[in-house]
């Protein structure tokens, strides 16, 4: 059969910084999987259906394992490096990722999140106090976005408060793109250092927060403390782009639609802010590049079979924007039920995080736009600079008044 | 409505216990869902196939 074939990643419509890009939209409308050409000009399966996703990245036989020839690499630097990357939770299939996964889960809980919402509110009062009484117009990735997801992950944790500046300091750096590569190493390891040290004290005396859970393992011979210092950092780096650019590049897109801003702003039932936050993770999608998988033995799909050894990229975007799922998917409506997203991903690697980014959007969205009512946008829309070759789609900065 | 679960499956996200507290639950030291009500009554039905339906891993099956 011909098959349509697109170049990815490809580029967004000049115009509107928030629909995934057209030429995937439009191979996606034609047919559930397509093939996708990348980087260093190998060709994939693109999975573009809602179903046809969630059935890929729940398939037992469909893989993570970078390592395995005809991998989709998401650039260079990844493929070369691959042989020096240790198993992490991002490269391991079931069984290997299962311990991964449950040394981390302990935190996210619905329950352990709900308990850490008073003081994601606090911080969230406390940095938009900040902001007020300093000079405007302002940044608002800097004055809240950047910094508030910090704030929350070392409450996650169970950073000390004595130990949060210097914390929010190196975590700013370690994933600040601005920063040098030797920077940002610096202040990688000076994280991973200290939360080393961290665990081994909540060895002796327990604490708060996931470093005492999993120092319990620690003590229980389960993991070793380098091995939880790494996955401490890694659920800094995961988490923290990640929401800054749901805060940021969400308000952009409520100052754009101010009758759905005025959702967050007006309602005070929990159950509407929560569908509603459920809407921006499906419009803005951030998650813009296509999770990347391998085919381990042959899989029938979407009237097509993807032979072991197939690479497989899943944009998405796409399937947020799917018009049979989401019915005129480029309008921002929070009222609608968007629940069926995929902007977490799905299957067994679906984000750990979820509970606590959802919380956290949940209270930053509502509490923003009530206590600054006038917030504006302190720029036009063209001069805004787009992340468009982050793992995270986002912006760079926010000028806002007030 | 007759639920179950699959222990082994589950990857603690957690959103089975967001869409039906009533009938789900997580266990405290690693998140692995807890079935607490394997009859839902039919006020908790839509609930509980919700939380089915956005099981990333397929952990949770209902039969009517
Ligand atoms: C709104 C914000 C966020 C979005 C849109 C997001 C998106 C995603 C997506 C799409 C995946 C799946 C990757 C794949 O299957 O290949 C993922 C995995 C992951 N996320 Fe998030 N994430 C967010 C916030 C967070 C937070 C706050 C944390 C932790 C503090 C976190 C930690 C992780 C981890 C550790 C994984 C790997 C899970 C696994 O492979 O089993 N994320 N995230
Ligand atoms: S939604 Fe599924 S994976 Fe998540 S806790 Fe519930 S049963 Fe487990």
């Amino acid at each position: 059969m011909t098959e349509a074939l697109i170049e990815f990643p490809s580029a967004r419509a000049t115009g509107c910084p928030f629909a995934p890009p057209p030429d995937q939209r439009a191979v996606a409308a034609a047919r559930p999987l397509s093939k996708a050409r990348i980087w260093d000009g190998s060709t994939h399966w693109f999975v573009t259906g809602h179903a046809e996703q969630r059935a890929i990245l729940s398939d037992p036989r469909v893989s993570m394992d970078e390592k395995r020839p005809g991998f989709p690499h998401q650039n260079l630097n990844m493929a070369q490096t691959t042989d020096h990357r240790p198993p992490t939770i991002f490269n391991t299939d079931a069984p290997e990722h299962t311990r991964f996964r449950r040394l981390m889960t302990p935190p996210f809980t619905v329950k352990r999140v709900a308990a850490l919402r008073p003081g994601i509110q606090r911080y969230t009062d406390e940095l938009i106090d900040a902001m007020l009484a300093g000079p405007k117009p302002t940044d608002l990735v800097d004055a809240l976005a950047l910094p508030l997801p910090t704030l929350m992950i070392s409450e996650m944790l169970g950073v000390p408060y004595s130990d949060h500046e210097f914390f929010q300091l190196h975590a700013v750096v370690a994933v600040d793109r601005n920063a040098t590569a030797e920077e940002g190493a610096r202040s990688s390891a000076e994280l991973g250092g200290y939360l080393a040290q961290l665990i081994t004290e909540r060895v002796e005396t327990p604490g708060e927060g996931w470093v005492s859970d999993i120092a319990e393992k620690v003590r229980g011979g389960e993991v070793t403390v380098a091995e939880a210092a790494q996955m401490a950092v890694v659920l800094l780096i995961a988490g923290h782009e990640t929401s800054a650019n749901m805060i940021a590049l969400g308000t952009l897109a409520l100052l754009q639609n101010p009758e759905q801003l005025a959702v967050f702003r007006d309602s005070d039932d929990p159950r509407v802010t929560a569908d509603a936050v459920e809407e921006m993770l499906r419009y803005l999608s951030i998650a813009q590049h296509g999770l990347r998988r391998i085919a381990t033995e042959d899989i029938q799909i979407g009237g097509e079979v993807i032979r072991a050894g197939d690479g497989i990229i899943v944009p998405l975007p796409i399937a947020n924007w799917d018009p049979q799922v989401f019915p005129v998917p480029e309008r921002l409506d929070l009222h609608r039920q968007a629940r069926a997203h995929h902007a977490f991903g799905f299957g067994i690697h679906q984000c750990v995080g979820q509970q606590l980014a959802r919380a956290e959007l949940q209270i930053v969205y509502s509490t923003l736009y009530r206590r600054v009512p006038t917030l504006a946008l302190a720029t036009e829309l063209d001069q805004i600079e787009y992340k468009t070759d982050h793992f995270a789609y986002g912006v760079t900065a926010l000028p806002v008044t007030w | 409505m007759k639920v179950s679960i699959d222990q082994s499956r589950c990857v603690a996200a957690g959103s089975c216990v967001a869409a039906a507290a009533a009938v789900f639950d997580q266990r405290d030291e690693d998140g692995i869902v807890v079935l607490l009500n394997a009859s839902p009554p039919a006020d908790l039905a839509d609930d509980v196939r919700q939380a089915a339906a956005v099981c990333p891993a397929l952990a949770i099956t209902i039969e009517d």
